[in-house]
């Protein structure tokens, strides 16, 4: 047996010799040096390093990230800025992640948090500051330790040259030098160009660690003395325990505690099998809950009825009214959309360890902040005694940005008195998710005579997020993310009405990757291929006719177009799919080419080209990596997924209830950067919700038959051979 | 106590011999490359090799595989051409399928050389990845597979 690794081990971390940091605080420019001082090697303090770059003696310039790394390579783009600025080899960039502390907030949200496609967008100020000042006072120090004018010396990969006589010293000899300058208020940013880091595609600094499975997940964190946790959980929406066997789970070996919470009943063991063993034996007997006449065909027959019922006026312009009235040709359907789960490959899990003086947790989390405000309101403790020390994350989505997972550990930890690990089952995961809402929609468009969009009503029904997390957002009756792609709707439509219908049922709802868009857009984009076969029009024609105000789409499609040989006559038994989507500063286009697959009476998605233009591009192989991703979310979610309900619980218990796409049935994903350059744009969210539309309308070039309802293939249509198992 | 043998080391461990080998691995040896995603063999994240061939190591109760030859991601030969090629082809996103979809895919070289689009996604169909990295994957295999010389 190996030794325990102790929590000091797994938080060792050395900063070898002195070096120097800087930090660039909330307001711009306004900036701190703290100098490092030789750090004994066990000292945890080293984990609150206040700056955003050290640059130490061992010649290595340290980035310090404040975002989560959940798979988009947060841990690259943040560094890959800092590394521009100053001119450093990119051979010599690590990066460390910031625990949750008050100076690591993100300057424009006031949070330590991911999500919302903000990372790069947001921290490319404070990060650009951070480099230019870190790259200016290495070469003054270069400067004063030569004795000659700062303007005759150049940082070049890592070194400060002295161009007239040759000389050269590395970063990690001028640290200590640097340090004791003072702290340029305006350092210089350099101009665009020439860029060697930013644009250019690096390898992801975190890659190794994935290679190689050193990677420390949430999963992955070990802590001298604690104790696994496991929950028996509400098996219904509502459902309380009537009766448990604490004694017989008691009997279990190496079970430690039962502890009744809020919602079930976690049993504390030395392992985690003995955990779920202990389970077991509590036997839990539940109530029936809120709703149980809930199931699957419910979420439907109760979301269409919203639809007649008056809702809140989410966006209206012009008079859709009498527009509709006059218009030649009038068109109407319904869309709907399943709940989703995130179903992170990773399933939720938190490390927590609260003592009299202070609560320590270690856990893949989106929302920092959020987790050391949950600490504090269990504990009792200021937010200055908890720490947080994100792990990587095995996939989010916007699923971590919930805290409910680092609560219970909280919770458990202060019952127990000891470390205490929660793991979830991944039917646990897939059970009390907080889903993406489900959704039904009714649109109304008419036609002018010329084949123009003359007025559009739309009318939804979903569940609101913000309705638990932030009400106060929740202005006159609207959750603005449940109208998104509609408020912010990209065509031109002279008369445009949006309401908004809250759905009133038991399933918690969340951010799931593009929000309210990954609903919206695939009603907007299918009903535009609608609206265009009725005007006789090309689908894509008849978007651009929609979009003649919007450069930037216009050039976009325009390129899609020609690339991707939309127009030519497809193949015979092939059909293509057009979608737009435009959100976080990105524009999408998308085609789908998708035939059928006989063998399975079902639809094969052969190939998607998709082409993006995100403004200015940081990393590449970033955004290549994200859209790439994102179709192939978005695209699972449109073939497979849905979550199902049964006695007013979820029913989708696993992989097998709840399918998710898989490598053989991935088509051909073509990405076509084409970056306008001007703001940056996010590139986590936007691949998703093009997909389902393009699909969808390509199927409908297919088939002649038009798919009004996600998920497109009923479940178990893939019979496809799995790998064997043991 | 039941003897394993990890990456050509032998372990004594004291556990129940139904335990899954996925948790004498992670739990009580530290090898924590090898995850937990499902529990029931539908996911692919805790594929390892037992004899050579990939298995999932949730399925498998530790005392079914003593004197069994394991090799877990953190064995898989540093020169690996799969590492390289998964290196090459920047595959992961958030990583923690990745040692799972590695372990499949050498069993698979292991196996067959050379193999075609088709047996490449038939051998990791049952590997899921939420991050999309698919076609890399997919990329990357074949790289790997080119790099060993083709007949």
């Amino acid at each position: 047996m190996t030794a325990p690794v102790s929590r000091r081990e797994f938080l060792r971390k050395t900063l070898a010799g002195a070096g120097f940091a800087v930090a660039v605080s909330l307001k711009p420019l306004v900036c701190e040096v703290w100098p490092q001082q030789r750090r004994a090697r066990e000292e945890v303090e080293i984990f609150s390093p206040a700056a955003w770059v050290q640059v130490t003696s061992d010649n290595l310039v340290t980035v310090i990230v404040n975002k989560s790394e959940m798979g988009q390579g947060v841990t690259t783009s943040l560094p890959m800025i800092v590394a521009e600025e100053l001119d450093a080899d990119w051979d010599q960039v690590r990066f460390e992640i910031a625990p949750a502390r008050e100076r690591y907030l993100d300057p424009v949200s006031g949070r330590q948090y991911t999500g919302g496609s903000t990372s790069v967008r947001q921290m490319i100020g404070p990060l650009r500051t951070a480099g230019a000042i870190a790259r200016e006072m290495l070469l003054r120090a270069a400067a004063e330790t030569w004795k000659v004018p700062a303007a005759s010396c150049a940082v070049v990969k890592g070194t400060v040259r002295h161009q007239v006589s040759g000389r050269s010293l590395t970063f990690g000899e001028l640290c200590r030098q640097a340090a004791r300058l003072p702290v340029p208020r305006q350092p210089a940013i350099k101009s665009k160009s020439p860029q060697r880091i930013v644009g250019s595609s690096v390898s992801r600094l975190d890659i190794l660690d994935k290679i190689e499975g050193s990677a420390v997940f949430g999963m992955d964190v070990f802590v001298n003395d604690m104790l696994h946790a496991s929950i028996a959980r509400p098996p219904a929406f509502g459902a309380k325990p009537l009766a448990f066997d604490r004694e017989a789970a008691g009997k279990v070996r190496g079970v430690r505690q039962v502890v009744p919470m809020e919602r079930g009943i976690a049993v504390c063991a030395d392992h985690l099998h003995q955990a779920w063993a202990g389970k077991k034996a509590l036997n839990v007997r539940w109530s029936r809950g809120s709703h149980p006449e809930l199931n699957t065909a419910g979420v439907e027959n109760r979301l269409l009825p919203l639809l007649n019922k008056p809702g809140a006026t989410a966006h209206s312009t012009g008079d859709c009214g009498p527009a509709l009235g006059a218009a030649s040709r009038k068109l109407r359907a319904h869309y709907t959309l399943p709940f989703l789960a995130h179903a992170t490959m990773e399933p939720m899990n938190c490390t927590a360890h609260v003592r009299a003086e202070g609560c320590d947790i270690w856990a893949p989390v989106q929302d920092q902040t959020g987790a050391v405000d949950t600490a504090c309101a269990i504990t009792g403790l200021r937010p200055d005694q908890v720490l947080v020390y994100t792990t990587y994350l095995g996939g989010a989505f916007g699923r971590r940005l919930e805290t409910d997972f680092v609560a219970e550990a909280v919770q458990l930890s202060k019952v127990v008195q000891k470390p205490v690990k929660v793991v979830w089952t991944r039917e646990e995961d897939l059970q009390n998710d907080f889903y993406r809402p489900a959704c039904a929609c009714r649109i109304e468009a008419g036609l002018d005579a010329g084949g123009h969009i003359a007025a559009w009503r739309h009318k939804i029904a979903a569940s609101s997020i913000l309705e638990r997390i932030a009400p106060d957002q929740v202005s006159d009756g609207v959750d603005p993310f449940a109208v998104q792609g509609l408020t912010d709707m990209p065509y031109e439509i002279p008369n445009l009405e949006v309401e908004y219908v809250k759905a009133d049922l038991p399933v918690p709802v969340g951010f799931w990757r593009s929000a309210g868009y990954s609903y919206n857009t695939f009603a907007v984009e299918s009903f535009m291929d609608e609206l265009a076969r009725a005007a006789g029009k090309d689908p894509v024609e008849f978007r651009l006719a929609h979009l003649k105000k919007n450069a930037r789409a216009t050039r976009l499609i325009e390129e899609l177009v020609k690339s991707s040989g939309w127009g030519r006559h497809p193949r015979k038994g092939i059909g293509k799919g057009f979608a737009y989507h435009s959100s976080h500063g990105t524009h999408v286009a998308q085609v789908a080419e998708v035939a059928a697959d006989e063998k399975k009476g079902a639809l094969k998605i052969l190939k998607v080209t998709c082409a993006v233009d995100c403004g200015t591009v940081i990393s590449p192989d970033a955004v290549a990596a994200q859209m790439e991703g994102g179709i192939i979310f978005g695209l699972s979610a449109a073939l497979k997924e849905e979550v199902e309900f049964t006695n007013g619980g979820v029913a989708s218990h696993n992989f097998s209830g709840y399918e998710i796409l898989a490598a053989d049935e991935t088509p051909e994903i073509e990405i076509l950067m084409l970056p306008s350059g001007g703001t940056l744009g996010g590139i986590g969210a936007v691949g998703v919700p093009a997909v389902a539309p393009a699909i969808a309308n390509a199927a409908f070039n297919l088939t002649g038959s038009r798919i009004r309802k996600l998920p497109l293939r009923a479940r178990g249509a893939r019979g496809r051979a799995r790998a064997k198992n043991p | 106590m039941i003897a394993l043998e990890i990456n050509g080391t032998r372990y004594q461990v004291d556990i129940n011999p139904e335990v899954p080998l996925l948790w004498v691995l992670r739990n009580h040896l530290r090898l924590t490359g090898t995850k937990y995603g499902c529990g029931i063999g539908e996911c692919g994240c805790c594929t390892v090799h037992v004899d050579g061939r990939a298995e999932r190591s949730c399925m498998i109760p530790a005392g079914k595989v003593e004197g069994r030859r394991i090799t877990t991601i953190e064995g898989l030969s540093e020169n690996h051409p799969l590492k390289k090629a998964w290196l090459e082809v920047q595959v992961p996103q958030c990583g923690y399928c990745q040692p799972g979809q590695i372990m499949q895919a050498a069993a698979l070289l292991g196996e067959n050389p050379d193999p075609n689009d088709e047996e490449i996604g038939r051998a990791m169909s049952g590997n899921l990845c939420r991050c999309g990295t698919y076609p890399r994957i997919l990329r990357a295999i074949r790289k790997a597979a080119g790099g060993r010389g083709m007949p």
